[in-house]
């Protein structure tokens, strides 16, 4: 038995899921980048424009059953003829997209998409750094920082978090936007004086990247409502301005094991450092028992220099990037110091305490073993 | 003599200075020179005698309390650093 010259069949999905099934050799005849997104595995990539140079060399015998497909049928029915016409003869064309091949349950093969194009654009020039990439900046997406405070350190922290793609930022922040406060709290801007600085802060962040979910929590950190706060993010900024706030905030962070990266700053000079509890020191590590108030002398009584909160938020941003990625060297164990005036970094290391009260040998929230 | 690193919220007491210089070979000794010098200091670093526990004190990057706290010996290179607890003031 001769086969007719025009040996080409229009196949729908469902059949040409069959027919693959029974050994045909199938034939992608797009191009590369479609290949990429997606394909059948076991296909054969030949696009079009190759196909006449290369098809005898893929598929040396002219009685191979092919199963030819594009993405809409098209494309392949101009090579079902041509390969018709130099002679092979069982040409099987897929009628139909390859959306209806995956419809009728036909195998697929696609790379784990962890960004979309969009993204891949907006992020291109950190997902460049072989530390990121683009698993790196799916973590960056995933992620949840929350901001205790969004003033002086919060600021700069968070509109670096927001542009680089932090996917949950969480401001915790009872204050309204004083004009005092634009000498250095970048977030905010002089028309939206005496509005709540979270909600000033979520429209400078929203302006800056839509898709950074920002949540606003309007109240002041305690006792009472610390644990709620943090529970539900991964990293803390501390950028509190009190002492009893801090004390809360290490307890409950050793108690739920939330990393925590502090800042503190006092007119020339700051001071940075990251708490990994359990791993690293703690706050109480280093101070153990609460100082008075009146060693913690606020701005408005001591005042500060614009750009010593945006170095300081700003190193902090840089110890969440780490913390988020899980690269490098974070600064647990360390303090750094940094006095503008003289422009000198200086550091001290900090150790784990074993009679920490918070996180010490005889911790109540210590990992059990 | 030592170098002593004096922290922004005790400059004030010391005038204004951002380093100080002692004489001693040992913490203890090189503080009480120090204060000596600047007595406003004394109540403001230790208490009873003893290290307040509100500042911690640095040779070089060691936290003395993890040495031999006030007994800790001191060398002629070496950095003092008082360090005490900073809350921020950031709103």
């Amino acid at each position: 038995m001769t086969s007719t010259p025009t040996a080409v069949r229009l196949v729908g999905a469902a059949d040409a899921i069959g027919l693959a099934n029974a050994g045909y050799r199938i034939l992608d005849v797009r191009e590369p980048v479609e290949w990429k997104e997606g394909h059948i595995p076991g296909a054969t990539l030949l696009p079009l424009a190759d196909l006449a140079d290369r098809i005898s060399e893929v598929v040396p015998e002219l009685d191979t059953p092919l199963l030819l497909h594009c993405a809409v049928g098209a494309r392949s029915a101009r090579a079902a003829a041509y390969l018709a016409g130099i002679g092979y003869t069982d040409i099987v064309n897929l009628h139909g997209s390859l959306a209806d091949w995956r419809a009728a349950g036909g195998a697929w093969e696609a790379p784990e998409q962890l960004l979309t194009p969009a993204q891949q654009r907006r992020y291109s020039r950190q997902t460049l750094i072989p530390e990121i990439g683009q698993a790196g900046q799916r973590k960056l997406l995933d992620s949840r920082v929350l901001l205790i405070g969004a003033g002086g350190l919060g600021s700069p922290a968070a509109l670096y978090l927001a542009a680089s793609g932090v996917g949950t930022i969480g401001l915790v922040d009872d204050d309204v936007v004083d004009e005092s406060n634009l000498q250095r709290q970048v977030l905010h801007t002089a028309d939206r004086i005496g509005q709540p600085k979270t909600s000033s802060a979520r429209i400078t962040l929203a302006a800056l990247n839509p898709e950074t979910k920002v949540v606003e929590h309007r109240e002041r950190l305690s006792a009472e409502n610390v644990e709620r706060l943090i529970a539900d993010y991964d990293v803390i900024v501390d950028g509190t301005d009190n002492f009893d706030t801090r004390y809360v905030l290490n307890d409950a962070a050793v108690r739920l094991r939330k990393p925590v990266v502090h800042g503190s700053i006092y007119r020339w000079d700051g001071q940075v450092t990251t708490f990994v509890p359990f791993e690293g020191p703690c706050y109480r590590c280093m101070y153990p028992i609460q100082p008075p108030d009146e060693l913690a002398p606020a701005c408005a009584v001591a005042g500060v220099l614009g750009v010593l909160p945006g170095i300081a938020g700003m190193l902090q941003a840089n110890e969440v990037f780490k913390l988020v990625l899980g690269v490098g060297e974070t600064l647990a164990g360390r303090l750094l110091m940094f006095d503008a005036m003289s422009t000198e970094f200086n550091e001290v290391r900090i150790w784990r305490d074993p009679a920490c009260p918070a996180c010490g040998e005889g911790s109540p929230w210590a990992p059990q073993r | 003599m030592t170098a002593i690193r004096i922290p922004p919220v005790l400059r004030e007491t010391v005038g204004g200075s951002r380093v100080l210089n002692a004489s001693g070979s040992t913490v203890q000794e090189v503080l009480d020179d120090l204060f000596a010098s600047h007595p406003a200091l004394r109540d403001r670093v230790t208490e009873g005698g003893e290290l307040s526990s509100f500042v911690n004190v640095y040779v070089n990057d060691r936290d003395v309390r993890y040495r031999d706290g006030l007994a800790t010996p001191v060398g002629e290179d070496d950095t003092v650093i008082l360090l005490p607890a900073m809350a921020g003031g950031l709103r």
